[in-house]
């Protein structure tokens, strides 16, 4: 084993682990089943659409006991999901691109309110120019807004995760909605072998349900919910600091929950994900590319070929974008000299991959300088295949000792 | 690492081909992974997916452009798309069409070809021109890589009931036993 963050743990594999092939939508479909919401509503759109038809057929098959709200627009299904989640339901959506624009309202409600929802995106580009294909501009699009938001390599990954993330939102000390993040089309429609968890293991490691224990619809304790605060007299701005400064506390304290949970479900059923950053064959590396969710398992290819071909090259993983891992980050990138960051969305006011702009940031706080470059590809259904990534290994050895290009490499400008 | 890339039209099921092959691959204990084109599908349209098999979890999930192997499960595609691209020297083409190997449109870097009349078959089996269990079949005759009983096998455990799942079985057995199998000579440059 090449990682030292994907050790597998002592403890034997449960055996009630039932092997089956699907492609990720269903696999997210599955997670949310095994993870018992009791609400669910749905607004399809591609290519997010046949992860809601799973688990509308799943609901329909009478394999999962949910309410299931087919409302007209994705404005109204977070609403109505945020009316459920304040009276006690765990409540579970999914979207992705113009879907996500249209929620983006309720959706920024969702996180103050401190309201533990899962949504997954299925990730996809921005629209204009027409595109309906994958790309993490969705998500990217969002990341400031409370959400705590992980990206998913594989389709065991986000069948896991989503099951994860559950726990996590309604850890006491996070309470905040959580998305998963599934890459539009290479993942949601990949299909490939899964091992599904038994549902008794799920049970037990969900433990109790508590999600309105601090914000309820609730006749016997009347609140007001979502007050009129802030402004310049009275009360106003200490009390909108309080709400603000809490939302931050439980984005940072999901780093500590979120590799908790990882670890819990790691000995309970013998999968290990690395929670925030993963490292793979970064040791004794000079320099190191950057992945976020499915472009990952071509870029190990390709340095498993860099390494065997004499180059010092490694990898950093981020599958936990927000809250950014920025101490797990540190120590990573502490372990090299340059880096390359390959992103699958466009930062336009930096003109560079939004993973690459938070990088610099982390960059910064190592306090040396480290060079580093930006590669934006798989835009909107393109491929970022193994030899792409060889040229991503090349330029950015080459800024071991020549001046780092400001401009961004575009991956597919050639294709 | 063994790599397929299915040519068909949209109807004709070459995505859900793909699917197939996985589930009777991962049958027999193998990895396998397959990739969906995605775009605006329509009934007619060229359309190709693509499987990834291997001993070892298999990592990339990306098209695949230099396939070992490639399925075309469409008498008339190979006429108005190049179907070939990338295919690996001495690679494998399974085609379905009724005509005779020298009437098949070929590359230079074809070795192998399976000809199954899929079409012929279909339309008594079926009678419609459904041709994907049945080149599945012929696929499992051409190369030996996955077995007609893991085929027979996923295609049990698939979403196929009663008379479709009998037609199904039928149409894979007949893919398998009426496929013809040629390898290619091909004059060594001096």
């Amino acid at each position: 084993m090449t990682t030292a963050t994907l050790e597998t743990p002592a403890q034997a594999k449960p055996a009630k682990q039932k092997v089956i092939l699907c492609e990720g939508n269903e696999a997210a479909a599955l997670g949310v089943a095994l993870a018992r919401p009791d609400m669910v509503a749905v607004y399809p759109i591609t290519p997010q659409s046949s992860l809601v038809e799973h688990v509308a057929k799943l609901i329909a098959d009478g394999k999962m006991d949910a309410d299931i709200v087919d409302a007209e627009g994705e404005h109204s299904v977070l609403s109505v999901l945020q009316g459920g989640a304040l009276a006690g339901a765990r409540t579970y959506t999914a979207t992705c691109g113009p879907g996500l624009a249209f929620m983006f309202e309720p959706y920024f409600r969702t996180s103050g309110m401190r309201l533990p929802i899962v949504m997954s995106i299925v990730t996809r580009d921005g629209i204009t120019p027409q595109s309906v294909w994958g790309g993490h501009q969705d998500a990217m699009t969002v990341r400031e807004v409370g959400w705590v938001q992980v990206y998913c390599e594989t389709v065991q990954e986000v069948l896991d995760t989503t099951i994860m993330a559950f726990k996590i939102a309604e850890h006491h000390d996070v309470m905040l909605p959580v998305n998963v993040c599934l890459d539009g089309n290479y993942l949601s429609y990949g299909t490939s072998r899964v091992e599904l968890p038994d549902q008794a293991e799920v049970d037990a490691f969900m433990g109790v349900k508590d999600v309105n224990w601090h914000v309820a619809l609730d006749p016997h304790r009347p609140m007001a919910v979502d007050p009129l605060t802030g402004g310049s007299g009275g009360k106003g701005p200490s009390t909108f600091v309080r709400y603000r400064k809490g939302q931050c506390r439980g984005m940072q304290n999901s780093l500590r929950v979120i590799e908790e949970v990882h670890e819990e479900w790691a000995q309970r059923f013998g999968r290990s994900f690395a929670p925030l950053v993963e490292e793979y064959r970064l040791d004794g590396a000079d320099y190191a590319i950057m992945t976020l969710g499915s472009m990952t398992g071509a870029a190990k290819d390709a340095i498993d070929e860099a390494r065997d071909a004499g180059r010092r090259v490694g990898l950093i993983k981020i599958k936990t974008f927000s809250p950014f891992p920025v101490e797990a980050l540190m120590k990573s990138l502490g372990k090299v000299q340059a880096v390359g960051v390959v992103d699958r969305s466009v930062g336009f006011r930096w003109n560079c991959g939004p993973m690459y702009q938070e990088t610099m940031g982390v960059l910064y706080r190592l306090g040396r300088h480290v060079p580093s470059m930006s590669f934006i590809g798989g835009l909107a259904g393109a491929d970022i295949t193994v030899g792409h990534f060889h040229r991503v290994i090349e330029a950015t050895e080459k800024l071991l000792s020549a001046p780092a290009p400001i401009e961004p490499v575009w991956l597919n400008e050639k294709d | 690492m063994y790599e397929v890339r299915f040519h068909g039209r949209g109807g004709q099921g070459a995505v859900t081909a793909a699917s197939m092959l996985a589930a009777a691959l991962l049958e027999e204990g193998k990895y396998a992974v397959s990739i969906p084109s995605f775009g605006f599908e329509r009934r007619g349209a060229p359309v190709v997916s693509f499987l990834r098999c291997s001993d070892r979890e298999i990592r990339q999930l990306t098209n695949i452009y230099t396939p070992d192997c490639l399925i075309c499960v469409d008498p008339t595609l190979a006429r108005t798309v190049d179907i070939f691209g990338g295919l690996k020297p001495g690679g494998t083409l399974v085609q379905a069409t009724h005509k005779p190997l020298a009437e098949v449109v070929l590359a230079d870097t074809v070795g192998v070809v399976g000809l199954c009349d899929a079409i012929g078959i279909a339309l008594e089996v079926f009678k419609r021109p459904i041709t994907n269990t049945l080149m599945l079949g012929a696929f499992a005759k051409t190369t030996g890589i996955v077995s007609l009983a893991a085929l027979q096998r996923s295609l049990e455990d698939s979403d196929f009931r009663d008379a479709g799942l009998k037609q199904n079985m039928v149409a894979l057995e007949r893919g398998y036993n009426e496929t013809t199998v040629y390898t290619i000579e091909r004059r060594v440059a001096a």
